[in-house]
C-alpha cells in the first residue's frame, strides 16, 4: 500500500474550497466522492475519510501562519440540502481496527486544534449548517466557537451511530454536547439516540445549536455571525509565512526529514526517531527556522508512525546536536513579541500532545555525547515512557532545562510534563528547573533528580536497553496501549482528556464488539440486505 | 371547545367519537388544515359549488358518494380498510409473524419518515397545481382537478391520522410541519424537489397525474404491504382514490393526442400548432420531463435505505403475494450500474436493489398506459409513436444523475447532452407556446382547441353536465 501522505496545500484540495476575504476565511465541504482514500467505496452526501480531515487539517494550520488576517473561519457546504453526513460508513466498515482508532484520534486532533486557534489565536470559527449535519459533521459544527442551522423544516443536527450503527459518536462529541455545550444530560440522551435528530426551534431552545435561520435570511446572518466573532477577536497573529512542503525521502526503511529521522526495523518491531538540533542561529522570519521546521517534521513523522507502521511496538527516540542551539531557539521563540513566535510554540504544543497520544512505547534515549535533550527536546524525554541515559566518563551526556520548559508545553491534562512526573510532589519540579538554570545536568544526577528512569555506565547501558526493548515489543500491544495512556495522563481529567480517554476506552471497546463489527453486527451489515442482530448480554 | 369533531363532520372508520386522543389531537390540526386549504388550495374556486365523490364509509357504495360540495366544506374523511384478522407479515426478516398493530420503538424513526415523505407530496401537490384553476379547458376537467386535489388532502388526512394516533408528540409536530412546509419555498420547500416546482398547464397536470400520480400508487403499493397493519389498511384504501388520478393523466394525455392527430389532418402541413393544438413532439418532450422526474422519485438504484425498509417488514414490493420468495436474503438482482464511468450490467444484492425492483414494475406500468397513447394515434390513421426514454436518461437522483444520456440510453458527454437537450425536453419556446393555448373554457359542454372531449363524463352523467356551477 502507498505511504499516507498527510502534506498537502490548498491548491491540491479535492474535498475544500479555502477562500479568504478580508477578516473572514470561508472553508467550503465540497467533498469528491469518487477520490476516497482509499478504493472500495465512495464519499457521497458530504461524507468524510482520512483524506478529507487531512486537507481540513492542512486549512486550519496554514490560515493560522498564512492567513493571520483572518478572524473567524466558517465552514459551509457546497450541497444544498446536506451540510456534512459524517464519517463515512462503508469507509469504517471496511477499516482496521487500528485504522479506525487512528482515523479517529486524528480527527480529534484536528477538532482539538480548531479550539486551540480559538482559545489562543484570535481566530474563531463558525459552522454554518445549510442542511442536514450527521455524526462527524455536527461533531465539527460542536469544535466550532458557534453553530447555526437552516430552518428549512427538515435540515436536523443528529448523532445516528447508536441507534444505526450501534457505535458512539467517535470524535468527541458526547463529551462536548454535556461539557462543552452544556446540553442537559437527559436532552443529550434523547438526541443521540433519534437517528433523524433534532431541528429547529428545538434545537435551539435544547442548546445543539446557537441559533436557527431561515433559508432567506441564511446569508446575511451567516455573513452577521462571523463578522461578529471576528469583531470579538483579541489575538493578533502573524506576520504571515508560507508553510514550505517537508518532502521527506520515505522508503521501506526509513523517512528522513531535515531534522527528523525514523528508522524501522520490521523484524523486531521497533523504530528509532532521531531529532537533530539546529545548526544554525535562530531566524523567526523563516518558515524554515528550528523550531517550527522540526517540529513540523516530527508531526509528520508520528502520523506516518501512526498509519503505516500499525506493527512497529517500541520507538527509541534520541536526540543529536548542540545543546545550546536548541536552547537558543526556545529562548527566541519565547521572547518574541510576534503572534508568529506564538503560533510557533503553540504548534511545538500541539506536536508534543500528537507525540503522548501516539499508542506506542516510547523510550527515550541519551546514550552519546551529542545527544541533546534540552529545553522543547528535553519535553521527548519527559513525555516517553521511560528514560534511558549513559553514564560517561567526563559527563558529557547530559540534559538541560530551558524557557520550553516552564509550563507552556502543557500536556491534554494541563500539566506540563515535568508536573506530571512528579505529580503530587511540585517541588520535585522546581528543583528540576532551579538546578537546570545552572547548566547541564549530567546523566547520575539527572537520575537522582528523577529526570532519568535508568542511569547505567557503559558496561551495564548496552545491556540494559536492548533487553528493555525487546522485553517491552514482547507485551501485549493492547494491554500496553491501555496501560501507557493511563500512566502518562497522570493528574486532572480535562475536555482533551475525556475525548481521548472515552475514545479509547468506550468506542475502542465498541469498535471490537460483535454487536458493531461481529459478523451480525450493526457496522458491518450497514447498506448490506440484512439486518444486525445483537447479544442483549450487558455488562 | 369551538371545534368539536363528529363523526358526522369527519367521515371514519377509526371510531374517531371514541377515540380522546385522535380528537384532541385532530381538534387542534384541523382548524391548521383548513386555513392552509384556504391559503394554499385551489385559487379562486373556494366558494364554488363542485361536483365532488366524496368518501364516507369503506363499503363499495359508501367511498363513491357524488354531489355539487364548496371545497371548504369537503368532508375528508379518515379511512382504513377493514382489518383483516389473522393478517401475518407478508415479507422481511419477521415474515409468517403477526402483523404490528402498533408501531414497534426499534422502527418508529424509520416509520415515521416514510409516512412524513409520503404525507408530504400530497398537500405539496396541491399547492403545485393551484393555478391551474384559472385555465381550465372545460368545466369536466375544472371538475377533475378539484377531485384530485381534495383527494390529496384526504390523503393527507390519512398520513396525520397515522402520526397523530401512532407517533406521540413527534407525530403531531410532523403533522403541524406537513402544513408549514410550502411547495416552491424558499424558507420551507417540500421535502422531495420534484415537488417544489409549479404544475404551470394542463399538459403538466396531466402528465404530472400519468407519472408522478403512478409513482405514488407504486410506493402506496409498497407501503400496503407493511407489517405496520394501520399503515397497511390506510394505503389500501388511499389507492382507490389514487386510480381516479392516473385516469385523469392518462385520459387527459390521450385526448391532447386525439386532438393533435385530429388538427394534423385538417391543416394542410398536418401542423396541430396551426390550429392552436399541441404537436406530437412537444407530448414527447412533455412525457420526457414528468417521466424522468417521476423515475426520480423512487431514490436511489442501490439503497441500504429500501433494504432497511424491507427487512423491516415496513415496506414491502408491488403485489408481493405474487412472489415465492419473500425474505431475499442471499438473492439478487441483475440491473445497469454505473462503474468506473461506464455502464455494466451486475447482480446486485435484491433488498439493495428494491427500488430498482418497484421502478422496474412502475415503468412496465407506464408502457401500458403509452401503448394506448399510440392505439389512439394509430386509430387516427397517424404514422407517429409516442416512447418512453430510457431510465438513465435526464435523471437528478441516483447513480445516472451527474452523467448524460440520450433518450435512448447511450451515454453522451455533458456538452452534448446540453447542445441536444432542446430536442429532448420542452424548452422556453415550447412553455411559452403551451401557456398561451391556455385560456379558460367554462362554457357547458366546451371544450379548448388542443383537447378533443372525453369519451364519457363523471358518474354516467353527460360531457355537459354542470359539473362546476359558476
Amino acid at each position: 500500500m502507498d505511504p499516507t501522505r498527510f502534506e498537502t496545500h490548498p491548491s491540491k484540495y479535492r474535498h475544500w474550497k479555502l477562500s479568504v476575504a478580508g477578516d473572514v476565511a470561508t472553508l467550503t465541504m465540497a467533498v469528491d466522492a469518487d477520490h476516497p482514500h482509499r478504493p472500495g467505496y465512495e464519499l457521497k452526501l458530504n461524507s468524510y475519510d482520512l483524506s478529507v480531515d487531512i486537507e481540513l487539517a492542512d486549512a486550519i494550520q496554514r490560515i493560522r501562519f498564512e492567513h493571520p488576517e483572518v478572524k473567524c473561519v466558517v465552514f459551509t457546504a457546497d450541497l444544498d440540502k446536506v451540510f456534512c453526513s459524517g464519517a463515512n460508513i462503508y469507509m469504517l466498515g471496511l477499516s482496521t481496527h487500528s485504522f479506525k482508532v487512528n482515523f479517529c484520534k486524528f480527527t480529534n486532533e484536528t477538532r482539538l486544534y480548531l479550539e486551540d486557534a480559538s482559545a489562543n489565536s484570535g481566530l474563531g470559527s463558525l459552522c454554518a449548517c445549510k442542511g442536514t449535519t450527521a455524526g462527524g459533521g455536527y461533531e465539527l459544527a460542536l469544535a466550532c466557537d458557534e453553530t447555526v442551522l437552516v430552518d428549512d423544516g427538515n435540515s436536523a443536527v443528529s448523532f445516528p451511530e447508536t441507534p444505526l450503527l450501534a457505535v458512539l459518536p467517535g470524535t468527541g462529541g458526547l463529551t462536548r454536547l454535556v461539557d462543552k455545550r452544556k446540553v442537559r444530560r437527559d436532552r443529550a440522551d434523547v438526541f443521540c439516540t433519534t437517528a433523524e435528530g433534532i431541528k429547529g426551534k428545538r434545537a435551539k431552545d435544547w442548546g445543539l445549536v446557537e441559533d436557527v435561520v431561515s433559508r432567506s435570511k441564511w446569508d446575511d446572518a451567516v455573513k452577521a455571525r462571523a463578522s461578529a466573532i471576528a469583531a470579538r477577536q483579541t489575538v493578533t497573529r502573524g506576520p504571515a509565512i508560507q508553510l514550505p512542503e517537508l518532502a521527506p525521502k520515505v522508503t521501506d526503511k526509513a523517512f528522513t526529514y531535515r531534522y527528523v529521522e525514523l528508522t524501522i526495523d520490521r523484524a523486531a518491531r521497533t523504530a528509532a526517531l532521531t531529532i537533530k538540533a539546529p545548526a544554525d542561529a535562530p531566524d523567526l522570519a523563516s518558515a524554515d527556522t528550528w523550531s517550527l521546521r522540526a517540529f513540523r517534521e516530527l508531526d509528520d513523522a508520528l502520523l506516518r508512525l501512526r498509519f503505516d507502521l500499525p506493527e512497529i511496538g517500541v520507538v527509541t527516540v534520541r536526540t543529536s546536536g548542540d545543546k545550546a542551539q536548541v536552547l537558543a531557539h526556545d529562548e527566541a521563540v519565547a521572547k518574541a513579541t510576534t503572534g508568529l513566535a506564538r503560533e510557533i510554540r503553540l504548534l511545538q504544543r500541539r506536536v508534543l500532545k500528537r507525540y503522548d497520544n501516539t499508542a506506542r512505547s516510547f523510550y527515550a534515549v541519551a546514550d552519546s555525547r551529542d545527544s541533546c535533550f534540552a529545553g522543547s527536546l528535553l519535553e521527548l524525554a519527559l513525555g516517553a515512557d521511560r528514560f534511558y541515559m549513559l553514564i560517561d566518563g567526563d559527563e558529557a551526556v547530559s540534559v538541560q532545562t530551558s524557557v520550553a520548559n516552564q509550563g507552556f508545553f502543557t500536556m491534554s491534562t494541563g500539566l506540563s510534563r515535568l508536573d506530571a512526573r512528579f505529580y503530587g510532589t511540585p517541588a520535585a519540579a522546581t528543583k528540576v528547573l532551579a538546578r537546570g538554570a545552572e547548566g547541564p545536568i549530567p546523566s547520575e544526577e539527572a537520575e537522582a533528580l528523577g529526570i532519568a528512569t535508568i542511569a547505567a555506565d557503559d558496561i551495564d547501558f548496552e545491556d540494559e536497553l536492548r533487553i528493555a526493548i525487546e522485553e517491552r515489543a514482547s507485551l501485549s500491544p493492547d494491554a500496553l496501549t491501555g496501560m501507557e495512556a493511563s500512566l502518562r495522563f497522570v493528574g486532572p481529567e480535562t475536555l482533551e482528556t475525556k475525548i481521548f480517554g472515552r475514545l479509547s476506552a468506550w468506542q475502542n471497546w465498541i469498535f471490537t464488539r460483535a454487536n458493531s463489527t461481529g459478523e451480525h453486527g450493526a457496522l458491518t451489515l450497514y447498506g448490506q440486505p440484512e439486518r444486525p442482530q445483537f447479544q442483549w448480554k450487558r455488562t | 371547545m369551538g371545534n368539536v369533531l363528529t363523526d358526522e363532520k369527519i367521515p371514519n372508520n377509526v371510531n374517531l367519537s371514541g377515540d380522546k386522543r385522535l380528537q384532541r389531537a385532530l381538534e387542534a390540526w384541523q382548524p391548521h388544515f383548513i386555513d392552509w386549504w384556504k391559503q394554499m388550495g385551489p385559487l379562486g374556486w373556494q366558494e364554488r359549488d363542485i361536483y365532488l365523490r366524496t368518501a364516507v364509509s369503506v363499503e363499495t357504495d359508501g367511498w363513491a358518494h357524488f354531489d355539487h360540495v364548496k371545497m371548504p366544506d369537503y368532508r375528508w374523511g379518515i379511512f382504513l380498510e377493514p382489518k383483516q384478522e389473522g393478517r401475518t407479515h407478508g415479507f422481511g426478516d419477521f415474515y409468517g409473524q403477526p402483523v404490528w398493530d402498533e408501531v414497534p420503538g426499534e422502527f418508529r424513526n424509520l416509520m415515521k419518515r416514510l409516512i412524513v415523505t409520503q404525507g408530504d407530496t400530497e398537500p405539496a401537490s396541491v399547492e403545485q397545481q393551484r393555478e391551474l384553476g384559472a385555465t381550465a379547458p372545460s368545466l369536466y376537467d375544472l371538475r377533475n382537478l378539484f377531485q384530485v386535489n381534495v383527494e390529496e388532502g384526504r390523503h393527507l388526512w390519512a398520513m396525520v391520522y397515522l402520526l397523530h394516533t401512532y407517533f406521540g408528540r413527534d407525530g403531531r409536530e410532523e403533522a403541524e410541519e406537513l402544513l408549514a412546509r410550502r411547495s416552491g419555498d424558499a424558507d420551507k420547500p417540500r421535502i422531495l424537489g420534484a415537488f417544489n416546482e409549479p404544475t404551470s398547464h394542463w399538459l403538466s397536470f396531466y402528465m404530472f397525474t400519468m407519472f408522478t400520480d403512478r409513482d405514488g400508487k407504486y410506493q402506496l403499493s409498497a407501503l400496503a404491504e407493511s407489517g405496520f397493519d394501520p399503515l397497511a389498511r390506510t394505503c389500501r384504501f388511499m389507492l382507490t382514490e389514487e386510480a381516479h388520478h392516473m385516469f385523469v393523466g392518462e385520459t387527459g394525455v390521450q385526448r391532447v393526442v386525439k386532438r393533435a392527430c385530429e388538427l394534423m389532418k385538417q391543416d394542410g402541413n398536418g401542423d396541430p400548432r396551426a390550429l392552436g393544438g399541441i404537436d406530437l413532439p412537444t407530448v414527447q418532450k412533455y412525457l420526457n420531463l414528468w417521466y424522468t422526474l417521476s423515475l426520480d422519485l423512487f431514490g436511489g438504484e442501490v439503497s441500504s435505505n429500501a433494504a432497511d425498509a424491507f427487512a423491516a417488514g415496513l415496506k414491502g414490493r408491488y403485489k408481493e403475494d405474487r412472489y415465492d420468495e419473500h425474505k431475499l436474503v442471499g438473492s439478487h438482482f441483475a440491473m445497469d450500474v454505473l462503474e468506473g464511468g461506464k455502464v455494466v450490467h451486475k447482480d446486485i444484492p435484491m433488498r439493495n436493489a428494491l427500488n430498482e425492483v418497484l421502478r422496474t414494475e412502475y415503468i412496465k406500468d407506464c408502457q401500458r398506459g403509452v401503448d394506448r397513447w399510440n392505439k389512439t394515434i394509430k386509430d387516427e390513421g397517424i404514422d407517429f409513436e409516442l416512447v418512453l426514454p430510457s431510465n438513465k436518461f435526464h435523471r437528478q437522483i441516483g447513480m445516472w444523475a451527474g452523467s448524460s444520456f440520450t433518450p435512448g440510453g447511450e451515454m453522451i458527454d455533458e456538452a452534448t447532452f446540453t447542445a441536444r437537450r432542446g430536442e429532448w425536453l420542452p424548452t422556453a419556446a415550447d412553455e411559452t407556446y403551451i401557456k398561451s393555448l391556455m385560456h379558460p373554457v367554462y362554457e357547458r359542454g366546451k371544450f379548448a382547441s388542443w383537447i378533443a372531449p372525453p369519451t364519457r363524463g363523471i358518474n354516467g352523467l353527460p360531457g355537459d353536465f354542470e359539473y362546476v356551477r359558476l
